[in-house]
């Protein structure tokens, strides 16, 4: 937009830029200082604020006085900058970004632990297969299955997998990284 | 030299002239090194009378507060200070013992989780894990509290670290990476809020604390005056702009005058400046000021569009922006003539509205009359300080505040207890100047054990009880809205004799009784050299107006 003169303002045509809802699930990496607490002051800013955090990953970075948080939270409930604003006040919150869906590699990884008996383990396992997952662990009775991929790859999986008899299932919420050189 | 000898280094680095506090296992080696570190050190009965005296002397000095507590319940003693800092950005340092760390997480004898339990209401918090990083948290807290949107910043001490021994050198360093305060404003964005402010026809300043935090009230009145804004402040704002000002339109809000409020319903343009568009502000939101736009200048980024969307954000230190809002404005040299229309419009409801209420045919003492009696015997330039309800709203709607810092409250949290210990701060803070607690009977009991640190540290403070012999605000509220049940708020028959009182505590004490007389006995109470308590009996049943229902928008304001 470009700047008004004095003569072409007008109040109407002032807008309100912030404060609305994307409709749509956003990923926050978030980087922090590696200190006491730090996800103590996150997961309670999100809750007194009445944020809720879809899924939450945490871990090392290269660097080890920082880690990365990785959360994802339904835009379409919360106003994102009202959330990101509110992060950022947290003194040991660095950085944080909300990734677009389009610049940036996002995966899960998720342990499933599947019926896999008689005649369904060779059915069980061709599936396991489609899914490019892996074997973990065998048994007589049940096999536990690696999935990595995006949320929706691990959610298609569980659907496919269900009927067979699904015992129980881990996941670790999606961890993200910006593609290209530029950094997260 | 131990942790705490470095502390004490670090206390006078910072430039602090006074700590309040209440010492406890926990803080045994703290208070050994306060023994002789020259700090003065004001002992409280209570470690909820420490924080809210640090509060007041935050308040009235612009300076960092600091307060002491122990571990354990010295630490939850302070929650209600810390979260009534929080609320209203004072700047406080607090200070706590810890259980030694061996003890930690085994709930230790006076253990408790203070970080745990304050996380969500200070603006950041340390624990020592190492004492050698002391004096860099300890500065870091300084900074944090004080800079950028001001808050309470907690540090809380193992007292096993505290009495480790430590290479201390001076520093002024301070790591904080992840927090950089953007205090100057975007100059296209204040450049179109003058533009805009220029086009308005219906113009409203909003002044709010954060106005009085940055210390920019003179670059306020500047700006109203330049423009001839009509403008009002929050409660935590009054004095911003001096009250007989003639663009002055009184105090918006939940009892804000209608003036004020009605101004704010039709104005096509509200520049907000260092005010958070509160519940007790807004009303029913959806209908708040339904035909402006909105320039919000605020130190906080998240406070811009949080409760009402913003048309021209502008993120900077108050001070910053509106001198350089001042600037702008007058470079486009607009004539002042565009707004005549819009102030007969606010003039008319000032002549049909005024702040009124119905005075005694006898010598019953209204509280409004009380207010403006005291405004009369303080001559209107007193500190005052307040505790939460009627006598509040009555003080901001009445004394008519004539400069920044001089009306000392808890705006945001409202905590009743705060008015006695604000007022030994803000006295510690400013000697010479005259200060008075406008209390209640209700509230003075909360705090009440804090007349023994008044008349220890022998501050000439009045204290004046509005006493209605009811918990004021709630009895209004039951008997508007809740079909005058009254239920469990009458104090009346087993109140302490405040003069008694006074007198147990060892500071002179009086009771007021008579209108006609009022203004005389005040002042020459306010002549006394030393604290007094004054319990003035006034009218029981006498509501605040006027007032806009909870939720409810503005024009529906009643009485």
């Amino acid at each position: 937009m470009a700047e008004p003169t004095f003569d072409s303002l007008n109040l109407d045509d002032l807008e309100a830029s912030v404060g609305h809802m994307t409709g749509r699930t956003h990923v926050l990496t978030i980087l922090v200082e590696n200190k006491p607490g730090v996800l103590s002051r996150v997961a309670g800013l999100f809750a007194r604020r009445g944020f809720n955090i879809d899924t939450l990953a945490v871990g090392p970075t290269d660097d080890p006085s920082l880690s990365r948080i990785t959360l994802t939270v339904d835009g379409a409930v919360h106003p994102i900058d009202q959330v990101t604003k509110q992060l950022h006040k947290l003194v040991n919150v660095l950085k944080i970004r909300d990734l677009e869906p389009g610049e940036a590699v996002e995966r899960e990884l998720a342990l499933f632990k599947i019926n896999a008996e008689g005649a369904q383990r060779a059915e069980v396992l061709q599936i396991v297969q489609i899914f490019r997952g892996k074997i973990v662990d065998l048994g007589h009775r049940t096999a536990v299955v690696e999935i990595t991929g995006t949320e929706d790859k691990v959610t298609a999986f569980e659907e496919m997998i269900r009927p067979f008899g699904l015992v129980e299932l881990s996941r670790t919420g999606s961890i993200a990284i910006s593609r290209g050189r530029g950094e997260t | 030299m131990r942790a705490v000898d470095a502390l004490m280094e670090c206390l006078k680095a910072e430039g602090v002239e006074v700590v309040f506090g209440l010492p406890g296992g926990a803080s045994l080696p703290t208070y050994d090194a306060f023994y002789d570190a020259g700090i003065k050190h004001v002992l409280v009965r209570h470690e909820a009378g420490g924080g809210h005296a640090a509060e007041g002397y935050a308040k009235a000095t612009g300076k960092v507060g600091v307060c002491f507590g122990t571990s354990g319940p010295g630490a939850t003693n302070l929650v209600t200070p810390i979260c009534d800092a929080m609320m209203d950005s004072v700047p406080v340092v607090f200070i706590t013992g810890q259980v030694r760390t061996d003890l930690l997480g085994t709930d230790g004898f006076q253990e408790a989780d203070t970080m745990g339990i304050t996380m969500p209401i200070v603006k950041h918090s340390f624990m020592i894990q190492d004492p050698q990083e002391l004096p860099t948290i300890v500065h870091e807290a300084f900074h944090l509290a004080r800079t950028g949107r001001p808050g309470p910043v907690l540090v809380d001490i193992p007292v096993d670290l505290s009495k480790a021994d430590i290479d201390y050198a001076p520093t002024g360093d301070i790591e904080l990476p992840g927090y950089q305060p953007t205090t100057e404003g975007n100059q296209r964005q204040i450049r179109l809020a003058a533009k805009a402010l220029a086009h308005a026809k219906k113009p409203v300043i909003y002044a709010g604390g954060g106005v009085v935090n940055a210390n920019a009230a003179n670059e306020l009145v500047a700006l109203i005056q330049a423009g001839n804004f009509p403008t009002t402040c929050t409660l935590m704002a009054l004095g911003a702009l001096p009250a007989n000002e003639p663009q002055w339109l009184g105090m918006l809000g939940m009892h804000g005058t209608r003036a004020a409020n009605y101004a704010m319903d039709e104005a096509d343009l509200i520049v907000a400046a260092g005010a958070r568009f509160d519940d007790r502000i807004t009303g029913m939101l959806s209908e708040f000021a339904p035909n402006a736009k909105f320039v919000h200048i605020d130190i906080d980024p998240a406070e811009i569009s949080k409760n009402v969307p913003a048309h021209i954000p502008i993120v900077g230190d108050a001070k910053n922006v509106l001198s350089r809002l001042l600037a702008e404005y007058r470079s486009l040299e607009v004539d002042h003539s565009r707004l005549d229309e819009w102030w007969e419009t606010i003039h008319g409801w000032q002549e049909k509205y005024p702040l009124v209420y119905e005075d005694s045919a006898d010598e019953e003492i209204k509280p409004q009359f009380m207010i403006q009696a005291l405004h009369e015997a303080t001559g209107g330039s007193a500190i005052v300080t307040s505790d939460v309800g009627q006598h509040q709203m009555w003080t901001a709607q009445h004394y008519g505040f004539d400069g920044p810092r001089k009306w000392i409250n808890s705006g945001g949290l409202g905590t009743m207890g705060f008015g006695l210990p604000a007022a030994i701060g803000a006295a510690i803070g400013c000697p010479g100047e005259q200060v008075v607690v406008v209390s209640g009977d209700g509230s003075l009991q909360m705090n009440s054990q804090e007349f023994a640190t008044l008349v220890q540290e022998g501050l000439p403070v009045k204290v004046f009880i509005m006493n209605n012999g009811f918990l004021g605000m709630v009895r209004q509220w039951q008997e508007l809205f809740w079909d005058k049940r009254y239920s469990a708020v009458d104090l009346q028959d087993y109140s302490p004799d405040w003069v008694k009182l006074a007198d147990a505590y060892g500071l002179a004490g009086f009771q007021l009784t008579n209108k006609s007389t009022l203004v005389d006995d005040m002042k020459r109470i306010l002549e006394l050299d030393g604290p007094a308590l004054v319990d003035v009996r006034v009218t029981r049943e006498e509501n605040t107006y006027p007032m806009i229902p909870a939720g409810e928008p503005a024009r529906n304001m009643v009485g």
